[in-house]
C-alpha cells in the first residue's frame, strides 16, 4: 500500500493551476483529496499561507463537505448509494453485505445518489460508477478492483 | 465496404453496466472481421433499462440493440449485426421503440441522436442557431420569448425563467453573472446528468443565450462530484467550443463576450439550494443566505446572478428557435411545456422521460415504467427527491402540474419518480428522511440542524412503541416547527416524506408493522 503522504510541492502546483485564487479553495481542495485521497492538517496550514486566508476559514471549508476526507483513506474506496431510489433496490442489504466482506486496504463510505437511479443500486469503485449491483456483481468488481493492484 | 457508423453510449448509467467493454469488444470484432466501422460515443437516448443500448447505421435508419453485452457481441457480428440483423438483442430501428417516439423531447431532443463530444455533429443538429437568432433580435425580444412561453425553473422551485431574467437584466450592476446548477443531488434524478453528457454543446449554447438577454459575460457551471464522467465530458466541450471561438471574446465576431468556468461541488446536498451554491462557487461552505436580497439582485461576488438549473437552460435554444407560444401551447394550466421526468428505483423500465405536464404518475410508471421491477404490487412513490411526499398508490392519478401537487401536500421539484413495491417500511423511509437532513444541514438555522436529530429520535421512539401517542404527537408538532421556522428547503421540507408516512402508511411505524418487520 503507498503511503498518502502529500508532499508541499504538490500542493503548491495545484495552488498555482487555480492562480492562487482563494475563492478557489474547493476547488483546490477537490483537485487535492482526488490527487492524494485525503486533507492534512500540514495542507491547512500550506493553503491558509499560500490564499491569505485565516487557518480557521480552510479548516472551516475542510470540515463542512463530505468529500474531504481528514484521515488518509484505504488503497481503494467504494462508495454505497445509501440514497432513497437504490433503497427500492436493495441498497441497505448491499451494504449489510459489503461491511462483511470488505478487507483493511478497502474504504467504504456512504454517498448520497450517483445519478444513477434507474440502474439501481448503484456503486462507486474507486471513481467508476457501476449499476444494477447485486451481491454477486458487487463481489466480482472487488475482485476486479484487487486484480488491478497486481 | 463503407465505414459503418455503430453508437455506442458515453453515459453514466450506459457505463455503469459496461459501455465500454462492448465499445472495446465491437472495435475488436471489426478487426478481426476486417470490417471497417466508426465508434461513435453519444449520450443515452434515456431508456436506460435498455443500457447498454448499441445502435448501428443501416441506411437512413439506426437498428438497436439492447441491454448488450461484452460477451454477446462475437455473436452479434456472426448474426450480421453491421448489417442490422436478426439477433435476440436487436430492438429494431431505434426511431419506433415506443418508449422513445411516444415523449415530446422539447429540450432532449438532441440526446442520443448526436456525437456528444463532435462539435460537428453539433453545428449539423441546429447547434449555436438560437444563440445566432438571439443576436438578431436582441435580448430583450428573448426574454419576451421565455416570458411567453411561460418557462418555471425546473431544479425545483418553478420560479418563472422570465420574470428572474428581467430581473437581472434590470438590475444595477457592471458585471453580471450566469450560474447554472449542475448540483443535481434528488435521488431518482439524472435529467442534468443525461442532458449535459449527451449535449454539453447544448448547455454551452444556452447559457450564452442567457448571459446574452441579462448582460452577464460569464457564466459559472457548479457541478456536482459524483459525476465523474460529467465532468470529463464538459471539460472537453467547454475547451472546444473555446479553441473554435464559440466561447471567449467576440464571440463568432459578434461583439458578444462570454466564458465558462467549470467547479465541482464536493459532496454537499444543500449546496443545491442556490444561495448555498453560491457560497460554495466563492469558495466558502455552503451555507445558506438570508433572503433578500435575491441572487438576481445582489448574487455570485455580491453582483447580480441569474441562477437556473440545467434542464430550465436546455429549454431556452428551441423556445427561441420555434418561439415561445409553441412551448406554452404544452403542458396543462400553469405548468407549461414538458419535463423530463425521470422514472427509478423499483420499477421495470426506468429512465428518462420527457413529456408534457398533465400526464398521471400512473401513466408514467405504467405505461412507461412498466409496473415494479420485483414485479410485485406498488406501495410508495416518492417524487421530488428526499424533500418529497411518499404518495399512496390511490394518489397516482394525481395529474403532473405543479399547482395540483401542491395542492396534495406534495411536489413535482426536478421530476424524480423513485417507485417503492409493498416490501417497504415507510416509517423506515421517514426516519431516513430525517436522519438525510441531519447529515445535510448546514447547520445555519436551529429548526433544520437540531429538529432533525431530534426527529430521528422521535421515529426511533415510536417504532419501538416508547410512549407512542405523545411521541407521535411531538413529531407533528416537531414537523410544524421545521416547516414554519426554517431558512431554506432542506429543514422547511424534510417534512413532507415524514408528514406523508404519517398520514398515509401510519399502520408502518406499529411495533410490529412493516411489511420487513
Amino acid at each position: 500500500m503507498t503511503p498518502r503522504t502529500i508532499d508541499s510541492d504538490a500542493v503548491a502546483t495545484i495552488v498555482g493551476q487555480y492562480d492562487a485564487r482563494p475563492e478557489m479553495l474547493v476547488q483546490i481542495l477537490q483537485r487535492i483529496v482526488q490527487q492524494h485521497g485525503w486533507i492534512s492538517d500540514a495542507v491547512i496550514r500550506q493553503l491558509a499561507g499560500e490564499l491569505n486566508l485565516s487557518r480557521a476559514d480552510v479548516h472551516g471549508v475542510v470540515e463542512y463537505y463530505h468529500d474531504f476526507r481528514t484521515e488518509p483513506p484505504g488503497e481503494h474506496i467504494v462508495k454505497i448509494c445509501q440514497a432513497e431510489a437504490c433503497q427500492a433496490m436493495g441498497s441497505r442489504e448491499l451494504t449489510e453485505h459489503a461491511n462483511r466482506v470488505v478487507d483493511q486496504d478497502t474504504t467504504l463510505e456512504p454517498v448520497y445518489c450517483l445519478g444513477n437511479c434507474a440502474c439501481a443500486p448503484a456503486v462507486m469503485v474507486d471513481g467508476h460508477t457501476l449499476g444494477r449491483v447485486s451481491t454477486e456483481r458487487f463481489d466480482a468488481a472487488l475482485a476486479a478492483m484487487r486484480g488491478a493492484d497486481s | 465496404m463503407s465505414t459503418i457508423k455503430v453508437y455506442v453510449p458515453r453515459e453514466t448509467s450506459s457505463v455503469s453496466v459496461g459501455a465500454n467493454e462492448v465499445a472495446v469488444a465491437i472495435a475488436r470484432e471489426a478487426g478481426n472481421a476486417g470490417a471497417s466501422i466508426e465508434l461513435v460515443r453519444n449520450g443515452s437516448w434515456g431508456a436506460s433499462w435498455l443500457e447498454p443500448l448499441v445502435e448501428v447505421e443501416v441506411g437512413e435508419q439506426r437498428i438497436a440493440y439492447g441491454n448488450v453485452d461484452a460477451d454477446d457481441v462475437p455473436g452479434l457480428f456472426a448474426a450480421g449485426f453491421l448489417e442490422g440483423g436478426e439477433h435476440d438483442r436487436r430492438l429494431g430501428p431505434v426511431g419506433e421503440i415506443p418508449y422513445l417516439v411516444t415523449q415530446d423531447r422539447w429540450t432532449f431532443w438532441r440526446v442520443g441522436l448526436v456525437e456528444s463530444l463532435s462539435l460537428d455533429d453539433f453545428l449539423l443538429h441546429q447547434g449555436f442557431k438560437a444563440l445566432q437568432k438571439a443576436w438578431e433580435i436582441g435580448a430583450d425580444a428573448v426574454i419576451d420569448a421565455v416570458m411567453e412561453a411561460g418557462l418555471r425553473g425546473r431544479g425545483g422551485a418553478g420560479f418563472p425563467t422570465g420574470i428572474k431574467w428581467r430581473t437581472v437584466a434590470d438590475a444595477e450592476g457592471d458585471q453580471k453573472y450566469i450560474a447554472c446548477n449542475a448540483d443535481e443531488g434528488d435521488s431518482g434524478t439524472f435529467s442534468d446528468r443525461m442532458l449535459m453528457e449527451g449535449d454539453p454543446f447544448g448547455l454551452i449554447e444556452s447559457m450564452a443565450i442567457a448571459g446574452f438577454a441579462v448582460g452577464a459575460n460569464k457564466g459559472y457551471i457548479y457541478l456536482r462530484s459524483e459525476y465523474p464522467l460529467t465532468h470529463m465530458i464538459l471539460t472537453r466541450a467547454i475547451e472546444t467550443a473555446r479553441e473554435a471561438g464559440w466561447l471567449g471574446e467576440n464571440i463568432q465576431g459578434s461583439g458578444f463576450d462570454f466564458d465558462i468556468e467549470l467547479h465541482l461541488g464536493a459532496g454537499s446536498y444543500v449546496c443545491g439550494e442556490e444561495t448555498a451554491m453560491l457560497e460554495s462557487l466563492e469558495g466558502k461552505k455552503g451555507i445558506v443566505r438570508y433572503k433578500p436580497p435575491l441572487p438576481a439582485i445582489e448574487g455570485l461576488f455580491g453582483k447580480p446572478t441569474a441562477v437556473n438549473n440545467v434542464v430550465t437552460l436546455a429549454s431556452v435554444p428551441n423556445i427561441v428557435n420555434l418561439g415561445g407560444e409553441r412551448y406554452s401551447d404544452m403542458g396543462v394550466n400553469r405548468s407549461k411545456g414538458t419535463l423530463a421526468f425521470q422514472l427509478a428505483g423499483n420499477v421495470k423500465r426506468g429512465g428518462l422521460v420527457e413529456k408534457s405536464f398533465g400526464i398521471t404518475v400512473r401513466e408514467l410508471i405504467e405505461e412507461y415504467g412498466g409496473g415494479t421491477a420485483s414485479g410485485r404490487p406498488v406501495k410508495a412513490v416518492q417524487i421530488g427527491g428526499p424533500l418529497g411526499a411518499y404518495l399512496p398508490a390511490e394518489q397516482l392519478d394525481t395529474p403532473l402540474d405543479y399547482e395540483a401537487f401542491i395542492e396534495i401536500g406534495a411536489m413535482i421539484g426536478h421530476g424524480g419518480i423513485v417507485v417503492f413495491d409493498d416490501t417497504a417500511n415507510m416509517a423506515q423511509q421517514a426516519r431516513f428522511a430525517m436522519e438525510f437532513c441531519a447529515i445535510e444541514s448546514c447547520g445555519k438555522c436551529t429548526p433544520c440542524r437540531i429538529g432533525s436529530t431530534r426527529g430521528v429520535e422521535v421515529i426511533d421512539k415510536i417504532i419501538s412503541g416508547e410512549e407512542r401517542d405523545e411521541n407521535y404527537d411531538l413529531l407533528v408538532e416537531l414537523c410544524d416547527t421545521m416547516e414554519d421556522a426554517s431558512l431554506c428547503a432542506m429543514g422547511g421540507m424534510t417534512p413532507y416524506p415524514v408528514r406523508s408516512v404519517l398520514k398515509y402508511f401510519a399502520e408502518d411505524f406499529a411495533p410490529s408493522g412493516g411489511a420487513e418487520a
